[in-house]
């Protein structure tokens, strides 16, 4: 009979068994679950690992920084070369992790505020890059190579059990605990305040180890804000085009717009504009959005039933609150958001997605990336892509993919998403739109990447929509038609004057160019006075005074 | 197919239409009775700053300042609309000439009103002596008009508000109308905060600049007369009723103007806040004001009552 | 600043009776456009003073445009232009055209 020989059995519970060394270790510094603020470096210290992989909060919106200062803080020769993981490089303090020699190699999604900085020490060496994803994909990524081992995350309050309460901007936070906690990971949350009863139990608490309350509330960024005041008589006529050119014929009735003034003088021309078209009913009743205050009007004026929301927006908690009809919320009354699920009904529950970027090239592939900066991919790629493990159809899918595809047996014949691109054929600092080649791809010869970071494909975008009219790609049978469809919606642009003049007039005789006049609109009827609101008073008036906005947009 | 320009009634447009957000051109043609407004030194006569050139800037053909003549519910007046948007309406030599000469020709016929809309943020830097000796003689122009019987009424409610020479000059109207959005001041906010410390004023806390400067607190505290609603149809309100108001002008009303200056320094000047001036007037949740709609703003102005009908 | 000059001629005189009009506002992005009818004939003339230097061109292929479009015969058009796109530039010469050509005095 064989007898087991105990030197040769294999442990299969060596992560929990460190785990448990770094829970002990830490407990030294806590009172429970409760740690100093004082003592917070010190947790880090005890609890992290050199190269060990940390995912800290880091989301779009809200940021651990009280963590992150204390992660800064460590000695070296303790924590060092750590992997960080995160949705966003947000805070100067990210980037100072790597300077100090505490993180090494980073995986991330987004770097808006921090996309000069990130360059240069990516360029520089200073920071090995692991990818850039997109959110949805860093979170999948979360649950099979990059798991972390320790989280370091921002809750607004926590009983002393540990149980979380993550409110209106939950973001990322039920994700990455997910990953952590369930795969032997340590989680730490910094929280606003300790409370005898949380208002509502986001994160439960045996997934949370350490509790570190800040004297100060995290951080969060007003992105998604844009000042009525500040829409130009362009974005309106690209939004009028819009509606008229997409929305309408195609009854878009589930969609996302990314963060941008011309989808913001689309959500505030359907109350006017929509309305004497009388699309009311007919389309964008259904959304994954962020709490857009620049929506206020169309869900007062009734053409929102429902949306589902990434985070929070400032500002808006009382409008939500008193609107739950439309948002999601919690037994608090509160905007419960979620990233990862927001993500995902933008992939597979919409159809439709509309935003802008910064260059578009004559395949249609679309960047924000330019030599000096690099802002990530955030979310956009998840909405704009066609979804092709979609099953279910719907009308305006059916009908983007038989334009896509005519010849095809329609039962055999997928759908398409409508992955949209607008924009002024100028942007900021008349830089223009199109280019010949983006700038994306210099920057991936620069940073040896195997891939150009491009944020929307051209093969999957369906429409492109300027001052110039609507450029329907569906409809284009050759990379060349392509191509001129795309010369011939980029006004006055390099690329727009090199058209070739005929081949973009046949495009238009065949619809697949709808110039304004086209659909009906007079570029000179694109005026303010057709938005909805014209200021952002004008939207607290609309909200009935629940709209609070954050200092820097009120002039009153 | 083209849809024509003014398919609304003109006075439709005047009360839809934003005070703030409209150009100096749209703002006297909606204020004025329909077609009365005739210009004086048009852009089509073409005098520009003869300074912008040595800066590489580009001119206006008006210099920013739009001057002429027309009605008011029938009866004459003249008009003068800075264009807060070129220079940030500042002022200019030639911008100022066309004030200074307005105001005299004023004086001389003694019996047509000024309304001046003020949008400015001062002196134009790049000519900055021409521009401080404009602000002088303005101010001059308008007490010597005042002196000869005419009414000189200041509009205030523009994006550049009311600052710097500006606000000098509205000191010496006859009266001032100002809508929220509006402000008056002499300095700006940045420069109190790069003069006096963050902790004294902080430029950034745009609730704080408004609760100091805006329309609102101006009212509240007798530097403005009338407040109105963001429409232009509101400022041409103010403005009528404002003429109506107005009294004779002479030493004895300068004298009453002092005392009550002096008199709201005593009874306000150890106010940290605006908040704490209102509530010092007996408005009960000052901090609400800023809040309060137009016409919810306008009822509680008026139960404090008028602070200034016997001064100016 | 760059001074640009452009003559032509038009299919046809411009509509309407008024002898002048102008447009838009100088500031960063947006330009004035002063109108007047003083030409004989279908000529058009258009002055420009901008402060973007170095795009001649695209103001050709847009005044080329916007001619072909409006027609604009017998008016002249100076132009202050604060650095404005193309498509702003289009849009304040047909506003000007359009209000040219209104009834009213």
């Amino acid at each position: 009979m064989l007898m087991l020989d105990r030197r040769t059995t294999t442990k299969w519970q060596h992560r929990r068994e460190a785990r448990d060394a770094r829970l002990a270790a830490g407990s030294r510094l806590a009172r429970g679950k409760i740690v100093e603020a004082r003592d917070a470096t010190r947790l880090m210290e005890a609890v992290i690992r050199p190269g060990d992989r940390i995912c800290l909060e880091g989301d779009n919106q809200k940021q651990a920084d009280l963590l992150c200062s204390a992660l800064l803080a460590v000695q070296p020769a303790k924590v060092n070369n750590l992997h960080m993981v995160q949705s966003g490089v947000v805070l100067p303090e990210h980037l100072d992790l790597f300077d100090r020699g505490v993180a090494k190699k980073l995986d991330y999604a987004y770097s808006g505020p921090q996309s000069a900085r990130i360059a240069h020490m990516l360029f520089g060496g200073k920071i090995e890059l692991g990818a850039v994803h997109t959110y949805l994909e860093l979170f999948a990524r979360y649950f099979v190579d990059l798991t972390p081992q320790v989280a370091l995350i921002a809750a607004v309050s926590s009983d002393r059990e540990g149980n979380l309460y993550t409110g209106p901007n939950t973001e990322d936070t039920p994700t990455v605990v997910e990953a952590t906690a369930f795969k032997d990971g340590v989680v730490i949350a910094q929280v606003n305040e300790i409370v005898d009863q949380v208002p509502r139990v986001d994160i439960p608490a045996d997934r949370v180890h350490f509790i570190v309350k800040a004297d100060r509330p995290f951080f969060v960024e007003p992105l998604f804000t844009r000042d009525p005041a500040a829409i130009t008589e362009g974005q309106i006529l690209t939004a009028m085009l819009a509606i008229k050119g997409i929305y309408a014929p195609y009854g878009v009735q589930r969609l996302n717009h990314g963060i941008g003034f011309s989808t913001a003088a689309i959500e505030l021309l359907l109350p006017t504009f929509g309305e004497k078209l009388g699309l009311k009913g007919k389309i964008a009743s259904h959304f994954a959005l962020n709490p857009h205050p620049a929506l206020i009007p169309a869900i007062e004026s009734g053409w929102v039933q429902q949306i589902h929301s990434f985070g929070s927006e400032v500002g808006m908690d009382d409008y939500i609150r008193a609107r739950s009809d439309i948002f999601f919320t919690g037994p608090d009354g509160a905007l419960r958001s979620n990233r990862a699920f927001c993500q995902t009904a933008g992939l597979y529950a919409c159809d439709m997605f509309i935003g802008s970027t910064l260059q578009i090239d004559l395949q249609g592939n679309s960047s924000t990336i330019t030599t000096s900066r690099i802002a990530g991919f955030g979310g956009a790629p998840n909405m704009g892509s066609d979804a092709r493990g979609r099953r279910h159809p719907s009308t305006p899918w059916l009908k983007a993919g038989a334009e896509a595809d005519p010849d095809s047996p329609s039962s055999l014949r997928r759908g398409r998403k409508l992955v949209v691109q607008i924009g002024e054929t100028f942007g900021d600092k008349n830089v223009p739109l199109f280019v010949e080649k983006l700038e994306a791809l210099e920057l991936a010869e620069k940073l040896n990447l195997e891939l150009a970071p491009i944020m929307i494909y051209g093969d999957d975008v369906t429409h492109i929509v300027t001052e110039e009219g609507v450029a329907n790609l569906l409809l284009c049978r050759s990379a060349g038609e392509r191509e001129q469809a795309i010369r011939g919606v980029a006004g006055y642009t390099e690329v727009g004057r090199r058209r070739d003049r005929n081949m973009v007039e046949r495009l238009r005789q065949r619809g697949v160019i709808l110039r304004p006049e086209d659909l009906g609109v007079n570029p000179l009827d694109a005026d303010r006075n057709m938005l909805a609101a014209h200021s952002i008073k004008d939207l607290v008036r609309w909200s009935g005074g629940l709209y609070a906005p954050p200092s820097k947009f009120r002039n009153w | 197919m083209t849809a024509p320009l003014k398919h609304t009634v003109p006075s439709e447009r005047a009360r839809t239409t934003s005070f703030n957000e409209a150009s100096a051109r749209t703002r006297v043609e909606l204020l004025l009775d329909a077609g009365s407004f005739v210009e004086f030194i048009g852009p089509e006569k073409r005098e520009v700053s003869p300074h912008l050139k040595i800066f590489d800037l580009p001119e206006q053909f008006d210099d920013g300042l739009v001057v002429g003549g027309g009605r008011l519910d029938g009866s004459p007046v003249f008009i003068a609309a800075q264009e807060g948007r070129f220079m940030g309406g500042a002022f200019g030599e030639v911008h100022g000439a066309k004030l200074t000469g307005l105001l005299r020709a004023a004086r001389e016929i003694e019996s047509v009103p000024v309304l001046i809309l003020l949008d400015t943020g001062g002196v134009r830097l790049q000519e900055a002596n021409a521009g401080e000796l404009a602000i002088a003689e303005i101010m001059r122009a308008v007490m010597e008009a005042r002196m000869a019987g005419v009414k000189v009424i200041g509009l205030i409610g523009g994006r550049s508000g009311c600052y710097g020479g500006g606000g000098l000059i509205s000191g010496c109207c006859s009266a001032l109308a100002v809508s929220e959005p509006g402000r008056i001041a002499v300095s700006g906010p940045e420069v109190i905060e790069t003069n006096r410390g963050v902790e004294e004023f902080d430029s950034r806390d745009r609730a704080l600049v408004w609760r100091t400067m805006g329309g609102k607190n101006r009212r509240l505290q007798g530097a403005a007369d009338v407040f109105t609603d963001d429409t232009v149809q509101g400022f041409r309100d103010a403005a009528l009723e404002l003429l109506s108001l107005v009294g004779a002008f002479g030493l004895d009303r300068l004298k009453a103007e002092q005392a009550r200056l002096a008199d709201r320094l005593q009874n306000f000047g150890t106010c940290a806040d605006a908040i704490d001036l209102w509530a010092a007037q007996g408005i009960a949740q000052a901090e609400q004001v800023p809040d309060l709609s137009a016409d919810q703003f306008i009822s509680l102005a008026n139960t404090i009552g008028r602070t200034s009908r016997e001064a100016r | 600043m760059e001074d640009l000059s452009f003559q032509h001629t038009a299919r046809e005189r411009a509509g309407g009776t008024k002898p002048i009009a102008i447009v838009g506002v100088v500031a960063s992005g947006n330009l004035e456009v002063l109108v007047e009818r003083v030409l004989p004939g279908t000529e058009c003339q258009l002055e420009i003073k901008t402060a973007a230097v170095g795009f001649g061109e695209v103001w050709k292929a847009v005044i080329g445009d916007f001619v072909e479009r409006y027609s604009p015969g017998g008016l002249r058009f100076s132009i202050n232009d604060g650095g404005a796109r193309p498509d702003t530039v289009s849009l304040r010469l047909a506003q000007a055209v359009r209000l040219i050509g209104e009834g009213g005095q």
